[in-house]
């Protein structure tokens, strides 16, 4: 079963194309790795898979289900942690957990018991009565991926989710969602970082908002590294690059 | 079930983060009051006011613009958490709100209601002070208030959500707040009575009674007196409607000006 397919997307602000018909799909327990460089569509492509924006031109399914014919039934099956932090500061890691289970309808006792879960899993536990301002920026990312499965979604959308963070923490990171595909989540996960793809990891290469390559990590670095092989297939592109 | 669930944990948020910030209550609160003591103390020698429903005898200045300081704060309020949208979106909570799946319109919705209760909050605050001073209203119209307020901070909080959809930074924000706090404040009979308006400039007169502020101070002027002014709570909630109806649309993800790249 598909988590996430994406046909024929193309989007556009003004006369800027920003996606030019993308089209790939992320099946059950595949941890698929987005790479582009900056201002490649990664960001726009995210908006588009969020619903925050939406367009007429191609068609995006979760879990089987028609984002643009069901979008709340298609969001109900999705976690997403956001590139830009969605946390509320003043409130305890517990409380925005709680918050966040209620957005998705989850409340009482089956919402304290889900975060208990979620965070136990993040190794947050004995967080929760923190005040989120409290935490260093790896235990904040640790707690949105917590709170992006606390209603159980088919499908984690993650964008550029260790933007800032050293390199224990994007270790653990990146580690912990590798574990979530291997329990059978479908995981987007985009990036411009290539250290933090592994060679099993399925690759789609977005350029100029184009995708131009797709395959596995091995696959498409051949006896290069992906490093060099992203350079070279994204070269003339400026911005930060790979890792 | 579901939608309510939601509705009572945004409010639940909002609540929290009212009594976490403390000093912005505070301030919130010292605005109308400084107004109440310090400018109508100087106002009320210039200002002549005649008997004009609801009212029934002469009243002082300080009893007039009672009810246009709580629509000040219910005004500033609504600005206020619209500001705070933006800053919510530019910082991402809002994201996590837009992204939930329940109706656009009931999140907004929600987020309205919750920022509309900790106005009316405020405004009982200062009521209470106020009649702590000596300025003391019919005991009815300590409730029949409440829907008056209800409405009229609903309505300015849509024309705020409204601002924030169309707003994408918080630097152009401060600069329409200048454009609408002040016009709207200074262009209503929040201050003085639309006669007195009058007798200064005919066409400025016309403006504030165009202007959806006046209405909303004036259906809280009857509430605090028990009394209905149908008029105005017709002309609030038409403002209500068109500033709800563009916030919606601002708020579209295939229409709304949010998809412009920043």
């Amino acid at each position: 079963m598909t988590g996430l397919s994406v046909s024929g997307l193309s989007y556009s602000y003004g006369a800027k194309v920003a996606l030019r018909d993308v089209s790939f799909s992320v099946p059950k327990g595949q941890f698929c790795a987005l790479l582009g460089p900056n201002g490649a569509g990664k960001s726009t492509l995210f908006n588009l898979l969020t619903g925050l924006f939406s367009t007429r031109r191609g068609q995006i399914t979760v879990a089987g289900i028609d984002f643009a014919r069901h979008p709340r039934q298609a969001l109900a099956r999705m976690g997403v942690v956001f590139q830009q932090p969605t946390l509320d500061l003043d409130l305890t890691v517990r409380r925005n957990l709680l918050y966040f289970a209620a957005l998705h309808g989850i409340a009482g006792a089956e919402a304290s018991r889900r975060a208990d879960t979620a965070l136990a899993q993040l190794g947050m536990a004995e967080r929760s009565g923190e005040l989120v301002r409290s935490l260093n920026g790896g235990h904040r990312r640790r707690m949105e991926i917590a709170r992006a499965l606390i209603h159980r979604p088919d499908c984690l959308l993650l964008d550029e989710p260790t933007v800032g963070l050293d390199a224990a923490s994007r270790h653990a990171i990146t580690d912990h969602v590798h574990a979530l595909a291997e329990q059978g989540l479908s995981i987007l996960w985009a990036t411009h970082l290539t250290d933090e793809v592994r060679d099993t990891d399925h690759v789609i290469l977005l350029h100029q908002g184009a995708l131009i390559a797709s395959g596995t990590a091995a696959g498409l670095r051949g006896p290069a590294s992906l490093r060099d092989t992203f350079l070279r297939l994204t070269s003339g592109q400026t911005g930060e690059g790979a890792e | 079930m579901t939608w309510l669930v939601a509705l009572s944990a945004i409010l639940h948020r909002e609540a929290l983060r009212f009594v976490g910030q403390r000093s912005r209550f505070v301030a919130a609160l010292v605005r109308p009051l400084v107004w109440l003591f310090v400018f109508a103390a100087g106002f009320r020698a210039a200002l002549g006011l005649s008997i004009t429903p609801p009212y029934q005898t002469y009243i002082t200045y300080e009893i007039y613009i009672i009810p246009g300081l709580c629509g000040m704060i219910l005004l500033f309020n609504g600005m206020q958490s619209s500001l705070s949208l933006v800053y919510d979106r530019e910082m991402g909570s809002m994201r996590l709100l837009l992204t939930a799946p329940l109706p656009r319109w009931w999140l907004l919705f929600s987020k309205l209601l919750a920022g509309t209760l900790v106005s009316i909050l405020q405004c009982a605050a200062f009521l209470a002070v106020a009649a702590v001073w000596g300025i003391r209203l019919p005991l009815v119209g300590y409730l029949v208030v409440i829907p008056a307020l209800l409405l009229s901070g609903l309505m300015l909080g849509a024309l705020g959500l409204m601002l924030s959809s169309f707003i994408r930074q918080l630097e152009n924000f401060a600069g329409v707040m200048n454009f609408v706090i002040f016009p709207m404040f200074f262009l209503s009979s929040a201050l003085y009575p639309l006669w007195r308006m009058a007798e200064a400039s005919p066409r400025l007169r016309d403006l504030c009674t165009l202007n959806p502020f006046t209405h909303a101070v004036e259906l809280i002027r009857f509430a605090l007196y028990g009394q209905a002014n149908l008029m105005a709570a017709l002309w609030v909630t038409v403002a209500l409607a068109v500033f709800s109806a563009a916030a919606l649309r601002g708020y579209d993800p295939a229409r709304g000006v949010q998809n412009r790249k920043g």
